[in-house]
């Protein structure tokens, strides 16, 4: 028998080596992803049809500041462990695999950093 | 997976094309596709968010796209896509859970997946002309 526990022997498994890390923060995101999804849902739909200024002082409002940044983290967290199983799904050729698998790290870094840029400026820089 | 890599001529199994489709299984592609064009949409999002931080004529310009017929087709795809992946991804969470998976059950869900998100989409929009 055994000594080691369940945690212990799916640690480092699959063959990427990081065990159930993956599915784990897919589950995670996804369920943090429910209400950011259908609060931001609500957001988009109170802004219908008004002008940049009152955009611009919904989205600078505090509240709004914080939710935008968890709401990029956890749905560009998703979706970017969500397409990397899409690629080694598909993508058989080495080469090809690695060079989509860093493009997407590479996207969701660079959708982040406008995300969170424009967050931060409408907050601060009025 | 590795069969590129080898080089080795070995078969692989069966795929998707010499399957029957079924209502479990369209809706499991559906997941997929829906994830995908969701991964797209999120940028488009946050083109427009970034356009209120980049000042007003920026902003009227691209606001303008997203208004504009075409650009409400896409935000249309785009919400339903979210809401039909978001029960799917429900759906996903209490299977985990080792629930909701008997055979003649699945598919009832996988029917009522359709008309749910098809609805509640069209709901959503109604509510935002409303409120427009
Ligand atoms: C804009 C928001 C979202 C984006 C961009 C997104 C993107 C993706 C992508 C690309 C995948 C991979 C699809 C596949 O492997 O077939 C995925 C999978 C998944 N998504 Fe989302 N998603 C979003 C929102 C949500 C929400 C709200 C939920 C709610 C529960 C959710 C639950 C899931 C689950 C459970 C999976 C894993 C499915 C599997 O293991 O096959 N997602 N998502």
């Amino acid at each position: 028998m055994s000594m080691r526990t369940p945690l212990g022997r799916v640690r480092g498994l699959g063959s990427a080596k990081d065990g159930t890390e993956h599915f784990w923060m897919q589950r995670v995101t996804a369920v943090a992803n429910i209400p950011l999804v259908l609060i931001g849902l609500w957001l988009i739909i109170s802004l219908v049809g008004d002008d940049y200024q009152m955009v611009v002082t919904k989205l600078s409002s505090p509240g709004w500041t914080v939710f935008l940044v968890l709401f990029a983290f956890s749905v560009l967290y998703h979706m970017r462990l969500g397409l990397q199983v899409v690629i080694e799904d598909y993508i058989h050729t080495e080469w090809t695999k690695i060079l989509l698998l860093l493009l997407n790290t590479f996207f969701v870094f660079f959708t982040g950093a406008m995300f969170v840029f424009a967050a931060f400026k409408l907050a601060f820089g009025g | 997976m590795s069969e590129a890599s080898t080089g080795s001529k070995r078969p692989l199994s069966p795929h998707l094309t010499i399957y029957k489709p079924i209502p479990t299984m369209v809706m499991s592609i559906m997941h997929r596709i829906t994830g995908v064009a969701l991964y797209f949409g999120m940028f488009l999002l946050t083109w427009w968010f970034f356009s209120a931080a980049a000042g007003e004529d920026y902003f009227n310009w691209v606001n303008g796209i997203f208004g504009s017929i075409i650009g409400q087709l896409i935000l249309f795809g785009f919400s339903w896509a979210l809401v039909h992946h978001m029960l799917g991804g429900i759906k996903h969470l209490v299977q985990d859970s080792g629930r909701a998976m008997e055979k003649a059950f699945t598919t009832q869900m996988a029917k009522a997946h359709v008309v749910v998100s098809a609805g509640l989409t069209v709901l959503v929009w109604i509510v935002a002309y409303l409120a427009g």
